[in-house]
């Protein structure tokens, strides 16, 4: 299993998120009201916008393009204009580091 | 560039694309990203405020408009009725339909569809024209959203100041909407999987609007249509006069907001009605921002923005140089001088595109 490190707990605020880029793709990190961490694909699927300029509230990560909204836990899109749903993929903590699996 | 054509279907779409133009990064004014998220922070308290006091002084205008029926006296209540049915539903429609007005997601819902009603717009369809809109902000044949073209015909916006161009375009596009979902430009921004919202949307307000005529001719008069169609066209003055002035005059087919958006200073009534929406290129950059939160951001980035007009007259004034202009060179655009704090203006695309734009156009 690729787990990569991709940065440290204390790099991403609660209810915030921060981009992380490997290996010619880009991801988006959350860091959600529950206190765990969650990765998403880092660009929306309505028009490739990078995600980490966005607003996280609650479970939802809002697009800084035109307000469309994702569950960042699932993915599922939620709110137009985005229809199709974002990709999520594993995360875990090892100490202090946030990894997660980009398979 | 010449003739524009702003078809969606025309030369100068497939020329925005071919370009790169439409793939091409807006400019953002940098904030850092603290500051971003206090201004992004969503509430439901000044919407609220804001929802309860305009639904509450409709009811009101409406209820004396009635009572004084047929007299003069009651033509100020049915003004000052139609301005908030005509042009304060478009702010809200606008608002709501970024999602940013309220926090709770059912509110924003709501007025959504109560706003696109009164200003006769699907909302399944009207949705996604303006988000194109944000994306390819006045790109000829990609925005749908244009309200200013090259050259500027001058009856249509006079006309239009009463809404009846947009009333005249709206009634036979409800109409086939309902009987067969979006046209075929309208296919082109909206996906698929809405064509049959846009459907039955347009059932809806069709029926509510042949309802309002029913009664008007049962009872043998036309005040249900003054409270209901008809502000529409005589409350638009507002909506329209604001509207002209977010673009107007300015650059088309650029990257930056601060080359294509206006942003003016506007007295409190104006903002209560336009929702702040008088800070435009502030809104275009980042629509992140609710309504409530646009004085603020303006604050943090005006050093990076050309200096706002002071007032309706002085936008219009400006504006109105800029657009007798163009009647004569489509091609003049008004380019306002950056304070010496701002970054310059990313006009590299602008300039170089071949096709796009001849440089030197702006003075
Ligand atoms: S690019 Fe994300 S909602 Fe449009």
């Amino acid at each position: 299993m690729p787990w990569i490190d991709a940065c440290a707990i204390d790099d991403i605020d609660e209810e915030d998120l921060i981009r992380f880029d490997h290996g010619g793709a880009t991801y988006a990190i959350y860091h959600g009201v529950d206190g765990r961490f969650y990765a998403t694909a880092g660009l929306c699927t309505h028009e490739n916008v990078h995600l980490c300029d966005g607003l996280v509230m609650d479970f939802t990560i809002e697009c800084p393009k035109h307000n469309g909204q994702f569950d960042y836990r699932t993915g599922e899109a939620k709110r137009a204009p985005v229809c199709v749903s974002l990709r999520t993929f594993p995360v875990k903590v090892e100490g202090d580091r946030i990894l997660i699996d980009v398979q | 560039m010449g003739k524009r054509d702003y078809s969606l279907f025309g030369a100068d779409a497939k020329r925005a694309v071919e370009s790169g133009l439409t793939a091409a990064e807006w400019y953002h004014s940098d904030l850092p990203r603290k500051a971003m998220k206090d201004l992004m922070a969503r509430s439901d308290g000044p919407a609220i405020r804001d929802t309860v006091l305009l639904y509450g002084l409709m009811i009101v205008f409406a209820a004396v408009g009635i009572a004084l029926w047929p007299t003069w006296w009651s033509v100020p209540f049915w003004l000052a009725y139609g301005v908030l049915y005509g042009s304060a539903s478009d702010s809200r429609w606008h608002e709501c339909s970024h999602g940013t007005a309220f926090r709770t997601p059912w509110m924003n819902n709501m007025v959504y569809e109560v706003a696109s009603f009164m200003i006769m717009r699907n909302s399944a369809t009207w949705r996604w024209s303006h988000a194109r809109h944000h994306s390819e902000t006045y790109f000829v044949g990609r925005d749908p959203e244009i309200a200013v073209m090259r050259p500027p015909e001058m009856l249509k916006l006079v006309l239009n100041f009463f809404g009846i161009l947009d009333v005249l375009k709206f009634f036979p596009n409800l109409i086939r909407n309902a009987l067969a979902g979006p046209t075929a430009s309208e296919k082109t921004y909206v996906p698929q999987s809405e064509w049959g919202k846009v459907r039955r949307v347009a059932q809806i307000h069709l029926a509510l609007y042949a309802a309002s005529v029913v009664l008007a001719l049962a009872l043998g008069s036309i005040l249900p249509l003054m409270v209901i169609g008809l502000p529409r066209l005589y409350g638009a003055w507002h909506h329209v006069m604001t509207g002209l002035l977010q673009h107007g005059g300015l650059a088309d087919n650029v990257i930056d907001h601060r080359l294509n958006s206006r942003t003016v200073y506007m007295n409190p009534v104006s903002r209560f009605i336009y929702w702040n929406m008088n800070y435009h290129v502030e809104h275009h950059m980042f629509p992140m921002v609710p309504y409530h939160a646009l004085p603020r951001l303006h604050e943090a980035i005006k050093a990076d923005l050309p200096a706002p007009n002071r007032s309706i007259a002085d936008a219009f004034r400006e504006m109105w140089q800029a657009l007798k202009r163009q009647l004569a060179n489509e091609d003049y655009f008004l380019k306002r001088e950056l304070p010496a704090s701002a970054k310059p203006y990313r006009e590299d695309f602008h300039q170089y595109v071949p096709g796009i734009m001849a440089p030197n156009a702006a003075e």
